[in-house]
């Protein structure tokens, strides 16, 4: 099955694969957030909600039906247009990307051979890119528009944030793109289908062994940065900055109310589930059965495929909850810090070291020529690190008051005394003008 | 006319409105939100022509990440919302350059292609093969000198802004 295969489905094919996709997010949605609450509470030791229908699941849907109720709120610095399109941008952004995200194989709908994925172009793993590139503008629009202080910096630190962690993942996904030779989100799912032979001649000897499949086993640099780049692309716990409820009431969304705050929610959650479901695409063998089940020779044919790939995201959905059960948010400047210095450095190297194994299986005697390269650059490396008169990073004698260092304040910071208490004590003194104590009238107010 | 034809024109002529409000806006991230339209209906542009790389790293690049860095930088400094008066737009210069290069340009592709037409069968349709071979073969040069240029643009930036850089060594 190649890329042949898509654009040929009938009108009506169509319309059901995206109302079915449609109905899917929604649904998973409104369980995930049953799933959250029940599975934190369970890490917190206590029973989570448990009431509405069997388990508690009822609750979500409770949850969305109030808040569908609530009144719709437009801030009066607001600007109007703006704070209205934001969510909106937001969740379209957050709906389109699964328009190439694959399902399964082909299977016969109503008597219609078709893939289960509603399309697939030859750059799909671009779109998926683009689409959560544009739901940026969503969050710092929203947080703009609202005119306010908080979503303002909830949505400076978001877009700071998003944009830091989209460069670590793009560039995480590269080496998969050297390996499967595509950017189709179903081609690279079926390359990740067969064991593919390396040959490698090292000084004369001959290697030739099967890797496994999966990228995640083949490219586990990258499958790691990919984990911890989607978990701040989707502004989850432990990178959850934009929305710190400690330190920003909300985050971008604060000012938001009833369905438009639903649909930032909505959006947020589909996020995670696209970021889960690329990942699976990318590393983890799509929709093919692992490896217990694989030996079934059924595994990979039919509607069957649907299952592995659910139960393979959800392993990812539980990975998101365990993360904000478990982890302490991280400060900004350590978070920033973890995506310029480490994981875009990092990546950069392996990339390289990929594209050098890769020239090494093609080219003739390219193992050795490799090897020396390698060797070469990495004792370069190693004499620029450890070059005797490489200056060294002097510990400050003194603590950092603040200025220059971490964005914390001073240590012998006076707190100004709030002009409002200020003006309640002026009309007081006022006020005891002509008594004989001043300490009468304060007292009363208390 | 082909319903190519229409969706180049339309998508150009929106790109084109949205250019102009660019510069003519009060309001300021408003204008930064025109230049989204503006660089999006570019990128159909190019997704009609059957440039499907060229599209989605434009979307990805210049709309997700340029215009995006853009804004963030307005409402670092100050984020006014509603029309702003001290806009200080140089009107007569930007005219003069906008509108010489736009007619330069023009004059150049007009004078490359003198209304030949171009079947959309016969073009080699833009993917990543396509567009890495042109790109690390014939045109390897431009595009180096383009990187080595962004990197002086990006380490220039960074001195100017921090002058306590130069201060340090002495």
């Amino acid at each position: 099955m190649g890329l042949d295969a898509f654009g040929h489905d009938p009108f009506w094919l169509v319309i059901i694969k995206i109302l079915a996709v449609f109905v899917f997010l929604i649904v998973s949605t409104i369980l995930m957030i049953w799933f959250e609450r029940r599975v934190v509470g369970r890490m917190q030791h206590r029973p989570g909600p448990n009431r509405y229908g069997p388990f508690g699941l009822l609750q979500s849907v409770a949850d969305a039906l109030k808040l569908a109720l609530k009144e719709d709120i437009m801030p009066t610095l607001a600007d109007k247009a703006v704070y209205f399109i934001a969510p909106i941008i937001s969740i379209m952004c957050a709906f389109t990307a699964w328009a190439v995200i694959p399902f399964g194989p082909e299977v016969s709908i109503f008597g219609v051979r078709s893939p289960l994925q509603i399309t697939d172009v030859p750059v799909a793993v671009l779109v998926v890119l683009a689409c959560s590139g544009l739901g940026v503008y969503g969050i710092v629009l929203g947080g703009w528009a609202s005119g306010s202080t908080y979503p303002l910096l909830g949505a400076l630190r978001s877009a700071a944030q998003v944009i830091s962690y989209e460069v670590a993942l793009g560039l995480s996904i590269v080496a998969v793109f050297m390996l499967s030779g595509s950017m189709s989100t179903s081609e690279i799912v079926m390359s990740q289908g067969e064991n593919p032979p390396i040959q490698l001649s090292l000084l004369g000897m001959e290697l030739n062994f099967n890797v496994p499949g999966w990228y995640a086993i083949l490219l586990l640099p990258s499958f790691i940065i990919f984990m911890i780049s989607m978990v701040g692309e989707t502004n989850r716990a432990p990178f959850d900055l934009p929305e710190a409820e400690s330190e920003l009431v909300g985050g971008f969304h604060t000012e938001y109310s009833s369905l438009k705050f639903a649909m930032f929610f909505l959006a947020e959650y589909i996020n995670m589930f696209t970021v889960s479901a690329m990942c699976v695409t990318l590393f983890l063998g799509g929709w093919r059965a692992p490896w217990p089940i694989s030996i079934w020779g059924e595994a990979n044919t039919g509607w069957w495929p649907i299952l592995w790939f659910l139960g393979k995201v959800w392993v990812f959905m539980f990975v998101f909850v365990w993360l904000r059960g478990t982890m302490p948010r991280l400060r900004y400047d350590q978070f920033m810090r973890l995506g310029w210095k480490v994981l875009i450095p990092l990546n950069l190297v392996w990339i390289l070291v990929v594209a050098g194994v890769r020239v090494s299986t093609q080219q003739e005697n390219g193992t050795t020529k490799t090897l020396v390269i390698g060797g070469v650059v990495l004792l370069a490396g190693a004499v620029i690190l450890f070059y005797p008169r490489r200056k060294q990073y002097v510990e400050p004698a003194t603590a950092d008051l603040g200025l220059g260092g971490f964005p914390v304040p001073p240590l012998d910071l006076k707190v100004p005394p709030s002009p409002r208490t200020k003006k309640i004590e002026a009309t007081r003194e006022k006020a005891s003008v002509g008594t004989d104590s001043k300490t009468d009238t304060t007292g009363e107010e208390g | 006319m082909t319903v190519t034809d229409v969706l180049v024109c339309a998508l150009g002529a929106v790109s084109l409105g949205a250019a102009l409000r660019v510069v003519t806006s009060k309001h300021l991230v408003r204008a930064g939100l025109w230049l989204v339209v503006a660089l999006g209906s570019l990128a159909g542009v190019y997704l009609v022509l059957t440039a499907e790389l060229l599209a989605w790293v434009q979307v990805l690049i210049y709309v997700g990440a340029v215009v995006v860095l853009m804004l963030f930088a307005v409402m670092l400094t100050r984020a006014p919302i509603g029309p702003s008066d001290d806009l200080d737009r140089a009107k007569v210069p930007g005219v003069l350059i906008g509108g010489g290069a736009g007619l330069g340009l023009a004059a150049v592709l007009v004078d490359a292609y003198r209304w030949r037409e171009v079947g959309l069968s016969d073009v080699e349709p833009g993917d990543a093969g396509a567009m890495g071979r042109e790109v690390f073969t014939s045109w390897v040069l431009p595009f180096e000198l383009l990187s080595v240029l962004l990197l002086a643009a990006l380490i220039g930036a960074i001195v100017v802004s921090r002058p306590d850089v130069g201060q340090r060594s002495r």
